[in-house]
């Protein structure tokens, strides 16, 4: 993929990169297929180019933007994040954006506005899985309003020094790197503010299984199984599995969030 | 070309043994050769199990097959598969004791105690083990044939089983599983219909039409 600029910063974690192979080759990405080793191949074609996202509800700057409009390609940022599948995977990824953060106060977001909604694209000519599997599309995420100020989600555009490659959510997806990974919605096209607690979709799905919240705890199991531990990408036949940090490992940073509220309740 | 002959011809076994096996072997080379992509331990876990639940089916699908087509010699192979069944579970079970928790008991015994597709999983493989056990003949004169027969009926909840199982731990994408229980089901009715057809039709005919068909 195409080189980007950014610059490092202290946002780093105490292991070894997950391989750029690994990484960008072992997706869930449904909307092209539920294989995660033929996310590549279905989504090799995807055109992300022009791409425009469509910011709504309450707030003040509404309206379609390009997406050089709404990222600052100046202000680019790499931060090395964990990312732990809620099907209990992992990987440790640089990722590069910019603080979903400094996008939403850009925006203008109202009083009123008190979560965050996100949809990804649904183009049935480029994306063959749509009709195979019964989802309703398109695929949605939310975040509660101070979730999204937090300094740690991160709007996406590159990984590993270069823009997203399709199958990792090209052009634009979310990082929110001390939730499950199906928060961190890929190929967004719409961002909008609302006063109620968006629908998401896993939680359409399987409401006791997959919260609002989704947030890394290894206290509260997956109905199915458990959120204890994790394998590690790349890690070998015999190398085992690790222990799966609170919050992933940002308790620090984000637990004040949460503080009076039941984990295992709001899972 | 007389197809029961070709059935009860000394290669037909070994040729079966090394079809049998050919998963394995492919397993073997991807381990050896390093190619088991991103996440090694999944990829053995779905393979064996994958693979214990297809020779399942196949065994099972050997009286609807000889039913169906009246290849009298094809029930001597059901043995076998029932035990390339067991060989692919237990190399599964193996998989997730080992590789997977690498008997970390804590973990395993929360597993068990806990997860629905886990008790499952275990239910179907302690039975297949109790079939595997009792397979050779010396074990059918020691339990006596009627005992045994109910024992090994005992195979239809294994397959109904290992299907829960996989359904239970798929994420979303349910058609594969759904594509494993419409085979067991439709096995199943191919056995109840000819059980139903066998009893309405008087005997002496069934026996002069269909001779050695008893299920």
């Amino acid at each position: 993929g195409k080189a980007l600029e950014y610059r490092k910063t202290g946002y780093s974690v105490d292991e070894p990169l997950t391989d750029r192979e690994l990484a960008t080759q072992y997706n869930n990405f449904y909307e092209f297929t539920t294989s995660k080793e033929a996310v590549v191949a279905e989504a090799r074609d995807f055109n992300t180019s022009p791409w425009t996202v469509k910011v709504s509800g309450l707030a003040d700057k509404t309206g379609t933007y390009d997406l050089a409009d709404l990222i600052d390609y100046n202000a680019l940022e790499e931060r090395i994040y964990r990312f732990r599948c809620v099907e209990t995977w992992s990987m440790i990824v640089p990722w590069i954006g910019v603080p979903l953060a400094d996008v939403v106060k850009k925006l203008g977001p109202q009083p009123g506005a008190k979560y965050v909604r996100f949809q990804t694209l649904v183009d049935e000519e480029q994306m063959p899985g749509l009709n195979r599997i019964n989802i309703p599309w398109p695929y949605q995420e939310g975040l509660r309003m101070d979730e999204a100020m937090n300094a740690l989600p991160l709007l996406t555009v590159g990984m590993y020094g270069e823009i997203l490659p399709n199958q990792n959510g090209a052009p634009i997806r979310l990082i929110v790197p001390w939730k499950y990974g199906f928060k961190s919605i890929k190929s967004i096209v719409g961002l909008h503010f609302t006063d109620q607690e968006p629908k998401t979709t896993w939680n359409i799905l399987a409401p006791n299984e997959y919260g609002f919240y989704a947030n890394v705890n290894p206290d509260v199991s997956h109905p199915r199984w458990s959120q204890s531990s994790e394998r590690r990408l790349g890690a070998g036949l015999f190398d085992g599995r690790e222990d799966t940090l609170f919050m992933n490992g940002y308790a620090d940073e984000v637990v004040s969030l949460y503080d009076g509220m039941d984990l295992k309740k709001h899972y | 070309m007389d197809i029961n002959k070709t059935l009860r011809h000394g290669l037909a076994k070994p040729v079966l043994h090394l079809l049998a096996l050919l998963p394995a072997f492919w397993l073997g080379w991807l381990v050896l050769s390093n190619d088991l992509g991103a996440n090694p331990i999944e990829r053995v876990n779905r393979f064996t199990g994958d693979w214990a639940l297809y020779m399942l089916l196949i065994a099972l699908a050997v009286t609807p097959a000889k039913l169906l087509s009246g290849w009298k010699s094809l029930p001597r192979f059901r043995r076998m598969l029932g035990l390339y069944s067991f060989f692919y579970a237990s190399l599964h079970l193996t998989s997730y004791l080992v590789l997977d928790h690498q008997l970390h008991w804590g973990r395993i015994i929360e597993d068990i105690t806990k997860r629905p597709y886990i008790m499952v999983g275990l239910a179907c493989v302690i039975i297949l083990t109790m079939l595997a056990v009792t397979s050779p003949k010396a074990a059918i004169r020691k339990l006596g044939a009627k005992a045994w027969q109910k024992l090994h009926k005992l195979v239809y909840a294994a397959g109904c089983l290992g299907v829960i199982h996989y359904y239970l731990l798929v994420k979303a994408d349910i058609r594969q599983p759904l594509l494993m229980a419409g085979i067991l089901l439709l096995l199943f009715g191919i056995r109840f219909w000819h059980h139903r057809r066998a009893a309405s039709s008087p005997p002496k005919k069934t026996s002069v039409d269909r001779p050695g068909h008893a299920v």
